[in-house]
């Protein structure tokens, strides 16, 4: 699915970092995004995130995503959604 | 002040109003196909504008024979087989990756390509393949696994290559000329890697609207609502209404670690035959990472159920409700077709959300 999912950068080295997904911690792969600092907010897809956006869109790219695919998405481990184990 | 979703879809009604014909708008990205049905936009849009669902489903499009290679790999004794969820169930001539998981073998879901190549790592005596499928969305993240694991000397790691090119394949449509299409919905995510300039052949060569459209209901209204206008007043441009994530340049990090780990190659797409120059291969420096060569594949001929239609499906020739296996013998649960196998398949979409079901009192919905 090409979706990508918005999270908040809570940690980064130089190409490993990890996100906040609404509570969730998942670390992913910076390697895309060099420019991506602590604090911002990247779209992350296959565990890679492959750009940054500002915090209104990630916000309501949220909004989005909890509308369409529903609030348990984030609550289901595994959830393809939240994860981005699809394509 | 942007427009709300209302304000568009009156703009877009009475455009639509004035053009005395149908409008054949492809969306070109499954994920756009879901988000309008999920969305119910379908139900907000006028009668004369037809939204066709195109080939960009990753896992309706893979052929066959990939499917088929990969499930044979997955038959190598040792051998561990990494992949994305979605592709678990899809049928291929011996069945799926999911029933030959059942049966023993050791299949992995992984949600990361750094997963695939860290269980390469943790098991250095066993072949670790991962099967990459997917457009651009998902191709960078391909590229850093090969260099990750020639960085770190993983040699056991290697590549099932099925990825697609998402431009080639609308040019193929175009070209093959039996679609006739008045523009594209250009995807939202794919557009973030190649930026949205990477449509300038379809709109130059072929004068096709193409508008770039986020995948929220008012970015998908605001988006068709620019293509209706520019065929309402005879035009074809690239416009790009995702500003807030898509530029034109697109993510040049990721393609420049695209070119220097793969090189354009023809690719069979699910039905659509081989299109030239619609997937990659990898680059010569890191050919030693393809599963092909290491474990010396080799591809038969694409075998689908005569009965299935997918492939007029993907290039919107026919809807899916016109196949006979729709809804008979072919259903989520039980997919005979890609298209009903991924969630953002257009048959799957359709049965979820369109599926007409016989009323009680025997007239049909």
């Amino acid at each position: 699915m090409c979706l990508a999912v918005p999270g908040k950068i809570i940690e980064r080295s130089e190409f490993q970092g990890t996100v906040d997904m609404q509570g969730n911690r998942l670390d992913i792969n910076l390697m895309l995004t060099p420019e991506a600092a602590v604090g911002e907010w990247v779209l992350v897809h296959a565990g890679h995130a492959i750009t940054t956006i500002e915090e209104a869109e990630a916000l309501k790219t949220w909004e989005y995503i909890k509308e369409a695919f529903g609030d348990d998405i984030l609550d289901t481990p595994g959830s393809d959604v939240a994860d981005g184990s699809r394509t | 002040m942007s427009r709300t979703i209302d304000e568009l879809r009156a703009d877009l009604t009475a455009r639509c109003a004035r053009i005395d014909r149908t409008i054949k708008i492809m969306e070109v990205c499954g994920t756009h196909t879901v988000s309008i049905f999920r969305s119910g936009l379908r139900s907000m849009l006028p009668e004369n504008l037809r939204l066709i669902s195109g080939p960009g489903c990753p896992v309706c499009v893979t052929a066959q024979r990939h499917i088929d290679a990969a499930i044979e790999l997955a038959t190598h004794e040792n051998l561990i087989l990494a992949t994305y969820g979605d592709m678990m169930r899809v049928p291929g001539k011996l069945g799926s990756l999911e029933g030959l998981r059942a049966g023993g073998a050791d299949i992995r879901v992984v949600n990361s390509t750094q997963t695939a190549v860290d269980l390469a790592k943790s098991n250095p005596t066993r072949p670790v393949v991962f099967l990459a499928v997917g457009f651009e969305t998902t191709t960078p993240a391909t590229a850093a696994a090969v260099i990750a694991a020639e960085r770190e000397g993983v040699e056991n790691f290697s590549v099932l290559m099925c990825h697609k090119l998402v431009v080639p394949a609308m040019l193929a449509l175009l070209q093959a000329g039996d679609v006739p299409l008045d523009g594209f919905l250009c995807p939202g995510h794919v557009s973030v890697i190649i930026g949205a300039a990477a449509y300038k052949p379809v709109v130059e060569q072929h004068k096709k609207a193409c508008v770039v459209a986020g995948f929220e209901a008012t970015q998908m209204m605001q988006g068709l609502t620019h293509l209706v206008a520019q065929v309402d007043e005879g035009r074809a441009d690239l416009e790009n209404v995702y500003k807030a994530v898509v530029n034109d340049a697109g993510n040049t990090v990721a393609q420049e670690l695209m070119d220097k780990v793969f090189v354009p190659a023809d690719t069979p797409w699910r039905a659509l035959g081989t299109i030239p120059m619609s997937g990659l291969e990898l680059a010569p420096a890191y050919s030693r990472f393809d599963a092909v060569g290491r474990f010396g594949l080799t591809f038969g001929e694409d075998e689908d159920n005569p009965a299935c239609r997918c492939g007029e499906v993907i290039q919107g020739k026919t809807e899916p409700a016109d196949c006979s296996l729709f809804d008979n013998g072919c259903t989520p649960l039980t997919p005979i077709g890609p298209c009903m196998v991924s969630t953002e398949g257009t048959c799957a979409a359709w049965y979820k959300y369109h599926r007409v079901r016989p009323s009680t009192t025997g007239v049909t919905a």
